[in-house]
């Protein structure tokens, strides 16, 4: 097995735990996916072929991501939801002796009791790992949507 | 519309009966005399199209317009809808272009609106075409009435309007030039988001200081507004309009005597980045937060430092649009922006407190939806109407519904 063959089944692996917390109800451990200096953010799509610099979501660090974890599972005011994370077409973009950039397709699927299961977001991963103590975090995560129209309420991380 | 069906309840204006919110027919009477009526409607920055050519699609009310700096500089705002067949004929969400052309048989608009090409216009070897009587300034979307107030550009299709200045009054064009101060803007991006509710309640949820104690849990728990900041509910003089308004105390706690009464309070939580509730003094005014409703279609928000205008879009009595557009100002440092991108985490589809406004709203729709006959209780403040210092009050949702029986004639 080549060793781009691993760090594909790796960063694979990463994405499963991810959106295993988020599909779990698990918020309080999405922080532990990130790096100390990490770059969370959420954006329209029409947002990043602008050049424009706005997030939906804009987290500088680890502790602003801690914060809205914090917020989503303590003060935020939201009805009972289930949401399923889908991500494929998974691409290394790049290696360096620090870095590895990655990209991938991700798709939310959202259900409300009483209502049909929506498509909530769909876009791409635009990744930026590290390598702490062995393990991949996430240095940068940006998440490009395409559905510009939000249904309502974003509550949870994509 | 049959009258019979729309009778105000007897207590006047402490109640408002759930028809307001679900009525096709309501809706379509706000349509006309609302949107297409005696106001005037946001529906761009001058910063979204500073050159001659640049256009956005826009919208007045539910009716899709598009929004072009002309070559005499002026802004123009006309009808999207080809003359001819009804296309939408400009799909390009923003851009730059000389004319318009409709793509479906190419009649074309020069940058005011104006129909200037109709192809084949005399036939094919003087078969067919246009009869001679056909002239192109007799054709053409249908033009509004433009007017800008610190680059903020407002349509009517009423062609009389008064100044946006006196249409806004003095008060509310107060915090409105706090906002828009004269320095030029700088756009952030834009959020868009849907609300499964009547457009009405996006009006009432910022006039009603009540909630933002209440639902607002984030606010309250890290100090950002407490029962007892110095604050306004500031109200037109016709009641359309309106600025809730807050002075963020220098020290961020909440008085022992107002946690009882706010269970949204959670004691002992703590940031781990407080960044996010930072002040930057940047604004001759004495509120560091004004949420204004400008009547019938806008919301400027100045939270702290993070700045945006919310156009509202109706879909029916059910359901609207919001398209959010977050900016800044020209000057900013690389610093300043990034502050504001961070507080931006407050606002939006995805805010701390842009999400719960939308889950609440949902709700509200959901329980009229699924009812007959109710009417909501509009009662704190007994009856009074118009500007309030208090918080626990809703004078401003009162007075918002008497202009709006007035022109509604309901």
């Amino acid at each position: 097995v080549s060793a781009a063959a691993l760090l594909r089944l790796e960063i694979d692996e990463f994405h499963a735990a991810y959106c295993a917390a988020l599909d779990e109800d698990r918020i309080a451990d999405w922080p532990r996916f990130f790096a100390a200096d990490a770059i969370y953010r959420i954006t329209a799509r029409e947002n990043e072929d602008a050049g424009l610099p706005v997030g939906l979501v804009y987290c500088e660090g680890r502790a602003m991501i801690e914060d809205r974890a914090l917020a989503i599972s303590k003060t935020a005011m939201f009805a009972p939801r289930y949401l399923r994370h889908f991500v494929t077409n998974v691409r290394v973009l790049g290696t360096d002796a620090a870095t590895i950039t990655a990209a991938a397709n991700y798709l939310v699927l959202q259900t409300l009791v009483d209502e049909r299961t929506t498509i909530q977001q769909a876009g791409r991963y635009f990744d930026r790992f590290v390598r702490v103590e062995g393990h991949l975090l996430l240095r940068e995560r940006h998440c490009v949507y395409d559905t510009l129209l939000i249904d309502n309420a974003l509550v949870m991380p994509v | 519309m049959p009258h019979a069906e729309f009778v105000w309840p007897e207590e006047g204006l402490a109640r408002i009966p759930d028809w307001v919110y679900t009525s096709d027919a309501v809706y379509e009477r706000e349509i006309e005399r609302i949107f297409h009526g005696r106001t005037w409607n946001y529906v761009a920055l001058e910063a979204e199209i500073p050159n001659e050519g640049d256009f956005r699609r826009s919208f007045v009310g539910p009716t899709p317009v598009v929004v072009a700096r002309g070559t005499d500089g002026a802004v123009h705002v006309f009808e999207n809808r080809c003359a001819h067949r009804g296309a939408e004929f400009c799909r390009q969400e923003r851009g730059n272009r000389p004319e318009f052309v409709c793509p479906y048989h190419q009649w074309t608009y020069d940058l005011a609106g104006r129909l200037v090409g109709v192809p084949f216009r005399r036939g094919v070897k003087g078969e067919g075409g246009m009869p001679p009587s056909f002239r192109l300034d007799e054709h053409g979307p249908r033009r509004l009435a433009v007017a800008t107030r610190r680059g903020v550009v407002f349509a009517s299709f009423c062609a009389d309007m008064e100044p946006i200045e006196d249409y806004l009054g003095a008060d509310i064009l107060a915090d409105f030039d706090a906002t828009f101060d004269g320095r030029p803007l700088r756009i952030l991006g834009y959020y868009r988001n849907t609300v499964p509710a009547n457009w009405k309640m996006y009006h009432e949820n910022l006039k009603d200081p009540y909630h933002a104690t209440l639902l607002h849990a984030y606010l309250v728990t890290f100090g950002l507004l407490v029962a007892g900041n110095k604050s306004a509910m500031i109200v037109d003089p016709k009641g359309r309009h309106g600025t809730m308004a807050s002075a963020r105390p220098d020290k961020l706690e909440v008085a022992p005597e107002h946690r009882r009464e706010m269970r949204a309070f959670h004691e002992g939580l703590t940031l781990a980045d407080p960044r996010i509730l930072d002040y930057v003094r940047e604004f001759s005014s004495p509120w560091s937060v004004t949420m204004q409703t400008i009547w019938p279609n806008m919301v400027v928000q100045r939270e702290l430092n993070t700045l945006g205008t919310r156009q509202i879009v109706p879909k029916g009595p059910n359901e609207f649009l919001m398209i959010w557009t977050m900016f800044g100002y020209a000057g900013d440092s690389a610093e300043m922006t990034r502050h504001r991108l961070r507080q931006g985490n407050l606002m939006g589809s995805a805010g701390f407190l842009g999400l719960e406004d939308n889950e609440a709203m949902k709700f509200v729709q959901d329980g009229l939806a699924k009812s007959r006959g109710g009417a909501a209780i509009v009662e704190l403040g007994g009856a009074d109407e118009g500007t309030s210092e208090k918080l626990i009050t809703e004078a401003a949702i009162r007075s918002l519904y008497r202009h709006w029986r007035e022109v509604m004639e309901l």
